[in-house]
């Protein structure tokens, strides 16, 4: 990484700096978001059946510390809430302080069906927050029940490009 | 059968009858006050040894309510179900907890599902609902609420 | 000098353990008061996942409830898609072609594998050791692609159906299997080498939060949590059901091998044990599997008798009741499931007296706990 030059920047004088300068230029915003994206550290949060895929993805065959996600157990810690499994309403106020307590910038990902829109449930129970955006805000949603480990690893690269998009310095667009 | 006779002799009134067409395991209907006494001899008569309660639940029958226990013994490998009726209104029963404390935890769901009380009971709280839920949802005649704290339901 | 503790102001703490944990097992909430590390008072919180499944049973009709089973204990859909299947069958009195029965048995022992490797690996994950989780979770991935080869999932399987299976086995699916066993049988020992007897690991778990014999029947433990307070009594084997009969194992039981009879440890030597019983049962039933139909012939909303059936089955976390009253219709009148999981948390408060903080990690992990059968 280092030696290339980066995206959108001119490319890195051979003179007098030389292959061995290590100097890599680009604008601020990509290299925040880049460091941000990379180490998309994750809530240890899991209600119902997708808990074990979130599990499992993060497990032995599909690996998710590659992309540099590891577990936290504490919101303090972590600044990706993939909430995962049904969301009743006793547990609902606890998923917006457990929200509210993860330190900015923060992003949410919906696994499955049950914390998209309330899932099997939706019909016919009578104690389901019928998808947990009527709570928190959510970046992406990952269908499925549960979804496959592939496609929670897909919804987790759709918010790395969601991240790498974002402008953080500048004025903002009115 | 055999332990409803058993029963019918020691008991009298208080065992009413057998349910046991198309029921299995076969269930003895008892009063709600005998209930307490039933109990410690199903579980204390070296015959009868009952010292595994399978199941407690509530039922409710469209025009009163019922308490259906699943009885099992590890000794003698054999089965009996209990079952009292009780009016829908204000529905109470003696509490079973002190003769097989398996039945606390399932005497407290009862009771948040169905709102039956059970008289004597160590800790008789709502256990699967919040303490602030109104209704009792395994009711056949309860309306689903439309909010619950903001949240739309 | 030492300060004469009277005069020291002690207060008991409050301690939240609370839905979001990560050795709860799930959102379980235990309030703890403690006096400084000791725990006075344990008291569980559930119902963060209730669903309300027995309603949705009254409003869906038999065929429909089965993806629910799933979704009640979603480590071992399999055997709970058996269980509702065996008790809406005891129920009708509908007949279930050998075949059928053969897979439902190689299905559910396989799941009881997958379950008790979870339950393996999130107990040593809980205790500290991360290692153990990964090499469960390597062999787990085996046993989640033979079943995908069945039905096409790897969680939540809807493969029983009333009257059988939904499908038959795909060829290749039997060699596989044998190939699964071989290669997982040595593993079991391996798993032992690792860290059953590890000494830190068996000083946590030794004589924590013993269980009398008396105390778990009293208090309706069943499965593992029951055997490994000394009581032989295994469902398949006491009241058997589908094809175990015709199946010879061993009930595995504690023994009080590291500590007293009836400790955590225990019950994680019996779930370890129950694995190698589970690879013994898979090798007879491959052999004996015959050819035939898998599934008989029930109409699509089909109303049984009206009639009350209590049908209870081994599931890996203890016995699994589904009472069903029918009134005749399509749906049923009440359906209560019981689990073993609901009736074990009851005496969590009693044995949790007196112990560590740290020990009730161990007493959840020993109990092998899963919220949906909790909260249903």
């Amino acid at each position: 990484m280092s030696n290339e030059p980066a995206r959108g920047a001119a490319p890195a004088p051979s003179a007098p700096f030389g292959p061995e300068a290590h100097v890599m230029v680009g604008s601020a915003d990509m290299f925040v978001n880049w460091a941000r994206k990379s180490s998309l550290w994750y809530l240890l949060f899991a209600t119902a059946c997708c808990g074990i895929e979130l599990m499992q993805t993060g497990a032995s065959r599909y690996d998710l510390d590659r992309f540099g996600a590891v577990f936290r157990a504490s919101p303090r810690q972590s600044d990706l809430l993939i909430v995962a499994g049904t969301i009743t309403h006793k547990m609902a106020e606890r998923v917006k302080r457990l929200y509210d307590q993860m330190p900015e910038p923060k992003f949410v990902i919906s696994m499955g069906s049950c914390a998209n829109t309330g899932g099997p449930f939706y019909k016919d129970s009578y104690c389901v927050v019928k998808g947990v955006d009527l709570i928190v805000p959510v970046d992406v949603y990952v269908p499925g029940c549960p979804p496959r480990p592939e496609a929670l690893i897909d919804g987790i690269l759709q918010l790395q490009k969601i991240i790498e998009r974002k402008r953080n310095f500048g004025a903002k667009k009115a | 059968m055999a332990i409803f006779e058993l029963l019918q002799g020691k008991f009298g009134d208080a065992v009413a009858e057998l349910q046991s067409e198309a029921v299995r395991p076969p269930f003895v209907v008892v009063s709600a006050a005998s209930l307490p006494e039933i109990a410690r001899f199903l579980r204390d008569d070296p015959a009868m040894k009952f010292d595994s309660l399978m199941c407690l639940s509530g039922v409710d029958c469209k025009d009163r309510f019922a308490v259906a226990y699943h009885l099992h013994s590890l000794a003698h490998r054999h089965y009996i179900g209990l079952k009292v009726f009780l009016p829908r209104e204000s529905p109470s029963l003696p509490s079973v907890d002190d003769v097989w404390p398996a039945a606390n935890f399932m005497e407290r769901e009862t009771f948040d599902l169905f709102g039956i009380v059970f008289e004597g009971s160590k800790d008789l709280r709502r256990i699967l609902l919040p303490e602030d839920w109104e209704g009792h949802p395994l009711r056949k005649d309860y309306k689903y609420p439309e909010s619950y704290h903001g949240v739309k339901l | 000098m030492t300060r004469p503790t009277e005069a020291l102001h002690t207060q008991e703490m409050l301690i939240n353990m609370g839905p979001q944990h990560p050795s709860t097992h799930g959102v379980l909430r235990v309030l703890l008061r403690t006096d400084g590390e000791v725990v006075v008072n344990a008291r569980p919180d559930i119902g963060y996942l209730h669903r309300g499944l027995e309603k949705i049973g009254e409003r869906v009709t038999y065929a429909q409830f089965m993806p629910f089973t799933d979704r009640l204990d979603y480590l071992a859909g399999m055997n709970c898609n058996c269980a509702w299947a065996w008790a809406v069958e005891k129920l009708a009195g509908i007949e279930v072609p050998e075949r059928a029965e053969y897979i439902r048995v190689i299905v559910s022992e396989l799941n009881r594998i997958s379950s008790h490797l979870i339950a393996f690996g999130s107990f040593t994950a809980d205790m500290g050791a991360f290692t153990p989780f990964l090499y469960s979770i390597r062999e787990r991935e085996v046993v989640n692609d033979l079943f995908e080869m069945v039905c096409g999932n790897r969680l939540t399987y809807n493969y029983a159906r009333v009257g059988g299976v939904s499908a038959d086995l795909p060829q290749g699916f039997l060699e596989k299997t044998k190939e699964f066993l071989d290669y997982f049988e040595p593993k079991i020992d391996e798993y032992n080498n690792l860290i059953s007897y590890n000494k830190i690991f068996v000083h946590r778990l030794a004589n924590v939060a013993v269980i009398s014999a008396k105390d778990a029947v009293g208090y309706g433990l069943t499965g593992p949590n029951l055997r490994g307070s000394g009581v032989k009594f295994d469902l398949r084997k006491d009241e058997p059901y589908s094809v175990y009969p015709k199946l010879e194992f061993d009930v595995c039981v504690g023994t009080g091998e590291r500590g007293v009879l009836g400790d955590c440890f225990d019950r994680y030597m019996v779930r370890i044990n129950e694995m190698r019983q589970s690879v013994r049962i898979l090798r007879q039933a491959v052999a004996q599997i015959p050819e035939g139909p898998v599934i008989a012939k029930v109409p699509r909303l089909f109303k049984p008798a009206a009639g009350e059936v209590y049908f209870r089955s081994e599931c890996p976390r203890g016995e699994t009741g589904f009472y069903i009253i029918s009134d005749g219709t399509t749906n049923p009148s009440r359906l209560k499931i019981r689990t073993g999981s609901f009736v074990t948390m009851n005496i969590f408060e009693t044995v949790t007296k007196g112990l560590m903080i740290a020990d009730i990690v161990a007493v959840i992990g020993s109990f092998d706990i899963i919220l949906p059968e909790i909260d249903r």
